[in-house]
């Protein structure tokens, strides 16, 4: 009783690759808390990185969680890749179906919530404060807190694991199989508690940016010369705001009709399951679009950098992501077609829909133009925007073919569905972190990332995708339907063999990632990013140091123009030596947030299992926590001159300007229009 | 809820980011935003399932107009206090600040305590939330908001020490603008319930 | 094995490597042997080739563009500061409008033509199908023959089928690939599907909608025979294998099972489909006024004495 649900029977011993995975973790995580322990470093990732405020050291940890989970997700996605290569013709493969039914489930949650939200959350926290030249977001305790109820959720998807089980209801639950009739055990519980932990620190940070980019742009920086990157982020936070109450409402009313016997949307008592549909994906259908309008601001920041070009049609591209984002959200009964709305209904949305891809159209000529008369360097970003283009340009038609009601009868829940969705969200979001990933790299660490092998990985990446995901149109169109655990028709076999090989393919250009990654952080040196503007870019957040001081800017900028930083070189003012400092107000770091994020985590699991007592006391510390934060009034302070120039001193000094014997002239005249030459 | 900076403190501050009383206010009203869209999603829920009463009662049988305007009176009433709390908090009067704050805080608790009376005996008397889809919905959307206000009731007691203990400071007021802000939602979304699920379900 | 998919190869021609490959499509949605999925392949391989107008151009400028105007390529114009062009935001607007547009007009037109809802025209009497899904198996009801069948279902060909289907466990999707569009079966709710098959053949169904763990094998076979003589004789023989399905027998054939065989049953309930339907419907007292409803009403308490969804 003490425990609620919770027995011993709960941990699957007899499960060897659970028990495999779970013991690979945790000696993953033995090896980090020794090498921690060895190098006394606990302090310092106490004080400078789980308590920061930092909205750059948050923005890296978002994207390390990110990167654990693309590990995990895609850990699931070889399973079920390899299950349905072997498990054809009468053979039922390496996994039951109590257990791939969870794989398939953990995949999908995993990969959009865990993965390319927390991706996506973690570059526009590194760099929309620096693009619009603010010294950190309009509530930093806010934006940590955010973070650590992602961590809470994340710590409870992948506790699932190992204590009890997931849900086998596919990443939508749909009711009334994960009503408690169906799904009984706490897989579905996991679920939900997880994705309602997230999504109120999602709905958090979008609160949290929207302020911070109305509110706190550097002065002069009208709203139309913000960056682009800065404005499809801008589009995505609204999205949030105006869409992931709908998942919180959705999951609350599931939640009831499991714990306390409610009948929203169990089939007796009158309750309405195709509610759930409807709310589900009013919040899912905006989702895919908060996912991928930020990949869409990267792929405009790198293809106007990497051309030498300003980007063609910035006021067009924020029009069209305003469409896009607006449409969005009157779209989303085309995930449900075959549910019987009637023919008027299905043609409504279905056109709605088609109409989304004027503007995304419209988006793709305006990076072809901006490449037009330009000069196209091919470094790994710009490989993954043309990649990008073309990857998406398909992805996008099988979608309009999809939003045909006619044509969707018979493609809908296929595999045809399932290479279209990857194709959009790999081919565009995916690809889009990962171009911002090597792009902004620098900007957060100081040095540049191999090119040789990123690029190596965009090929694994690229070629792999198209094996592994233009078998399963095939498969579609071979009438092959999805989360099937076996199959027995033997034309299906060679397409399923191919697609196993493409998720081998794509695992070599992970592998070649991380390769990449130690490569580059053990060749640091030869790498240095010592001017902060590695790609001679246009936006303000390369004209600070890399990694920029913790208050961002010693003098903030004032903004002419749409590539601010540009125009700032162009006048020769970039590298000007300030001749004073002012004090420099910054908040301080707060353990509040990790603090919550763990009650949290505590009070999940406790509901989880019914653990009632362990529940209250989860509450209670956050309640606790929140009180203590709110009651605190040590919350802030002033960066004295002093300090400040210090830290600058010592970045004009890595660029080779001499401080001391500084004329605004001196400036003007050497460096005109160019970056000042490196001394690495 | 953020870095809430003394205006007296802040007045030498050279730049204009953290002004942050108008930022904490602008971020309130984007919560509000969200809240709004919670409230709809269960308006929303209540407008599919009020007609599935399964086998159990309608709203015809259960509402009981009189009492429910007893309840809407305390939440209005409570709106009107608060306000007075809001203009003696502008003119710096602490003592009449608390005290309006202890009226609206028993106008609010008044309207809670009436609120789980109703639930109490529709429970007892068999018309649980598990009986019909119409019943969930009920609970779900009333309950809802009785949760906000109860929040809202926390909030009240946690400002009220505030201001006791340090007075109606930038940030304390800030605060308490949130609060009103809130408040004032509550009792707008309150009229809607009272509208769509009282009224209609009488009718 | 290999078929002839004649618009598939107009389709894939672009591309012979997989035409070739794509030729043998047997069995799926490019191999139609009904009407409607005739229809429904004809209108993707339409929109596929309107989209393309727009798709290619921008795959082909890609490739050109970035080629040409590569950092090396010293001859080719650089302009660093042209970012706008009047005459070009035009045209990747306009275009894309139209096309847009007249794909508008297809969907609004086919969609009601493909409408699942829609009775299909024919001088042959349609065949009436009552589909429940079940855990984990299709239960097929022929009300007017008063036989009822698990995983199997016939009619002859050219004879419209009308299908009504409803669910008695979690959310399905009745679907036949190569005999047109798929519809949902939910609980407490009846969806229709209208479907003609005009070749003679067996045809895979299955449920396209994850349904638990029993799902990957809740297939059946629909049988397209060639004359109403051998469908007769297929209703003959369901008959003489049959057991009796009454309210016992389907409370027992409703409890979860996997990969079932096909199964005959004679219809003992002619009211089987109305009260699994009104198991789940949202407001009950409303029913039994008549006397038809008071049956329904009566046989509707039989099954909901031992509820199928709690028992898991």
């Amino acid at each position: 009783m003490l425990l609620g649900k919770l027995t011993l029977d709960a941990i699957p011993f007899h499960e060897p690759i659970i028990m495999g995975a779970l013991g690979g973790a945790g000696l993953v995580g033995l090896v980090v808390m020794g090498l921690l322990t060895k190098f006394g470093k606990w302090g310092y990732l106490w004080k400078e990185w789980l308590t920061s405020v930092d909205h750059k050291k948050i923005g890296v940890m978002y994207i390390i969680v990110a990167m654990i989970m693309l590990l995990r997700g895609f850990a699931d996605a070889m399973m079920m890749r390899a299950q349905l290569a072997i498990a054809t013709d009468g053979h039922m493969g390496i996994f039951p179906p109590e257990h791939y039914d969870q794989i398939f489930t953990a995949h999908g949650v995993i990969m959009i919530i865990f993965m390319a939200m927390p991706f996506m959350t973690g570059l526009m926290n590194i760099v929309v404060p620096l693009q619009i030249g603010a010294r950190d977001v309009a509530f930093p305790f806010l934006n940590s807190l955010s973070f650590w109820l992602l961590v809470s959720a994340v710590i409870l998807v992948n506790l699932s694991l190992g204590v009890g089980n997931f849900a086998r209801t596919g990443w939508v639950a749909y009711p009334p199989l994960s009503e408690l009739g169906f799904s009984p055990d706490v897989g579905v519980d996991y679920y939900t508690w997880a994705l309602q932990i997230s999504g109120i620190g999602t709905t958090l940070t979008a609160i949290n940016f929207l302020v911070t980019i109305i509110k706190m742009r550097a002065p002069g920086m009208k709203l139309m010369q913000m960056p682009i990157f800065t404005w499809t982020c801008t589009w995505a936070n609204v999205l949030i705001v105006a869409s992931f109450p709908i998942l919180t409402g959705a999951l609350a009313m599931l939640s009831l009709d499991r714990y306390l016997d409610f009948h929203f949307f169990t089939a007796e008592a009158g309750g309405n399951a195709m509610m759930y549909l409807n709310l589900f994906w009013a919040w899912g259908h905006p989702e895919v679009y908060i996912l991928v309008l930020p990949a869409f601001g990267i792929f405009s920041e790198v293809i106007s950098t990497f051309s030498g070009k300003r980007l063609f049609g910035h006021t067009s591209m924020i029009i069209a992501s305003g469409v896009i984002s607006v449409l969005g959200f009157m779209v989303w009964l085309h995930h449900f077609f075959t549910m019987g709305s009637g023919a008027n209904v299905n043609a409504f949305f279905g056109i709605a829909t088609m109409v989304i891809s004027v503007p995304t159209g419209v988006k793709l000529f305006n990076w072809l133009f901006t490449m037009y008369r330009g000069r196209v360097r091919f470094t790994p970003p710009v490989l993954w925007t043309l990649g990008f283009m073309v990857t998406f340009s398909i992805g996008g038609m099988t979608g309009v073919l999809m939003a045909v009601p006619g044509a969707d009868f018979v493609l809908h829940n296929s595999l045809f569905l399932i290479a279209h969705f990857h194709n959009t969200i790999i081919g565009g979001a995916v690809f889009g972190y990962l171009a911002g990933f090597a792009y902004w790299f620098p900007k957060a660490f100081g040095f540049k990332l191999n090119e040789k092998l990123g690029k190596l990985a965009f090929a694994f990446w690229q070629v792999g995708f198209m094996f592994a995901f233009i078998p399963l149109y095939v498969l579609g169109f071979l009438g092959m339907t999805r989360r099937l655990n076996h199959t027995d028709n033997p034309a299906w076999d060679p397409w399923l063999y191919v697609a196993c090989f493409g998720a081998v393919l794509i695992a070599c250009g992970i592998a070649t990632q991380l390769l990449q990654l130690y490569v580059s952080v053990r060749d640091r040196k030869q790498n240095m990013d010592v001017t902060g503007d590695p790609w001679n870019g246009h936006t303000l957040e390369w004209a600070t140091s890399s990694p920029p001081p913790f208050y961002n800017f010693a003098i903030v900028p004032r903004v002419h123009d749409i590539d601010a930083f540009t125009d700032m070189k162009e006048k020769g003012i970039a590298y000007a030596v300030p001749k004073a400092y002012a004090p420099i107000h910054m908040p301080k770091n707060t353990a509040a947030g990790i603090f919550i994020g763990g009650f949290t985590t505590v009070l999940g699991f406790a509901l989880i299992w019914h653990i009632w007592w362990l529940a209250i006391v989860g509450l209670l510390g956050i309640v606790g926590s929140m009180l203590a934060r709110a009651y605190d009034n040590d919350l802030d302070y002033y960066v004295q001159p002093d300090e400040v120039e210090s830290v600058e001193r010592s970045h004009f000094e890595r660029m080779g300007i001499d401080v001391d014997n500084y004329t605004e002239r001196d400036d003007k005249a050497s460096r005109s229009g160019s970056r000042p030459t490196t001394t690495a | 809820m953020s870095t809430y900076v003394d205006h007296a403190h802040n007045a030498h501050d050279d730049h204009e980011h953290h002004d942050s009383g108008s930022q904490t206010v602008l971020g309130f009203w984007f919560y509000l935003m969200t809240d709004c869209i919670l409230f709809a999603t269960a308006f929303a829920g209540y407008a599919v399932l009020y007609r599935n009463i399964a086998n159990g009662v309608s709203g015809k049988e259960i509402f009981d107009l009189p009492y429910v305007m007893v309840e809407t009176a305390a939440l209005l009433l409570s709106s009107i206090t608060y306000g007075f709390a809001m203009i003696a908090g502008h003119k710096g009067n602490k003592t009449a600040v608390l005290g309006w704050l202890a009226v609206t805080f028993a106008c609010g608790a008044a309207f809670i305590g009436l609120e789980i009376n109703e639930f109490h005996h529709l429970i007892s008397e068999g018309h649980g939330p598990q009986v019909s889809a119409f019943l969930s919905a009920f609970f779900g959307l009333v309950g809802l908001h009785g949760l906000h206000v109860t929040a809202g009731l926390i909030w009240m007691t946690v400002m009220m020490i505030e201001v006791a203990k340090t007075g109606l400071t930038g940030r304390a007021m800030t605060r308490l603008n949130c609060l009103s802000l809130f408040w004032h939602f509550l009792d707008i979304v309150w009229i809607c319930v009272f509208t769509v699920v009282y009224l209609k379900g009488a009718m | 094995m290999m078929r002839n998919c004649r618009p598939t190869r107009l389709l894939w021609g672009l591309s012979p490597a997989l035409a070739a490959l794509l030729s043998g499509c047997q069995g799926g949605i490019l191999d139609p042997k009904g009407q409607i999925a005739a229809d429904e392949k004809s209108l993707i391989i339409t929109a596929t080739l309107l989209m393309l107008l727009v798709v290619i151009p921008v795959i082909v400028m890609t490739f050109l563009f970035a080629w040409k105007y590569r950092a090396g390529n010293k001859d080719a114009t650089y302009t660093p500061k042209w970012s706008h062009s009047n005459k070009i935001e035009a045209v990747v607007w306009i275009v894309p409008i139209i096309i847009v547009s007249c794909l508008a007009v297809v969907t609004w037109e086919t969609t009601h033509k493909l409408d699942p809802y829609r009775p299909l025209e024919s001088d042959k009497k349609p065949i009436n199908v009552q589909v429940v899904a079940l855990n984990w198996k299709w239960l097929f009801i022929y009300p007017d023959l008063n036989i009822a069948t698990v995983n199997q279902l016939a009619f002859p060909k050219d004879v419209p089928v009308n299908f009504r289907i409803t669910s008695d466990a979690a959310m399905n999707s009745f679907f036949i690939p190569q005999l047109g569009g798929q519809i949902y079966a939910m609980a407490g709710m009846e969806t229709k599907l209208h479907l003609i098959a005009n070749e003679a053949g067996t045809y895979k169904g299955f449920s396209a909608n994850y349904s638990g763990a029993g799902f990957s094998g809740m297939k059946f076979n629909a049988i397209a025979t060639p004359t109403q003589q051998e469908f007769d004789a297929w209703v003959a023989r369901a008959r003489s294998a049959a057991k009796p399905l009454d309210a016992e027998a389907y409370i027992q054939l409703a409890k979860p099972s996997e990969n079932n065989p096909a199964a005959f049953y004679s219809l003992q309930e002619p009211r089987l489909f109305s009260a699994v339907l009104h198991k789940y419907m949202a407001n009950r007292q409303s029913l039994a006024a008549t006397d038809e409803q008071l049956k329904i009403d009566a046989l509707t308490k039989r099954l909901c004495e031992t509820p199928v969804i709690k028992e898991q």
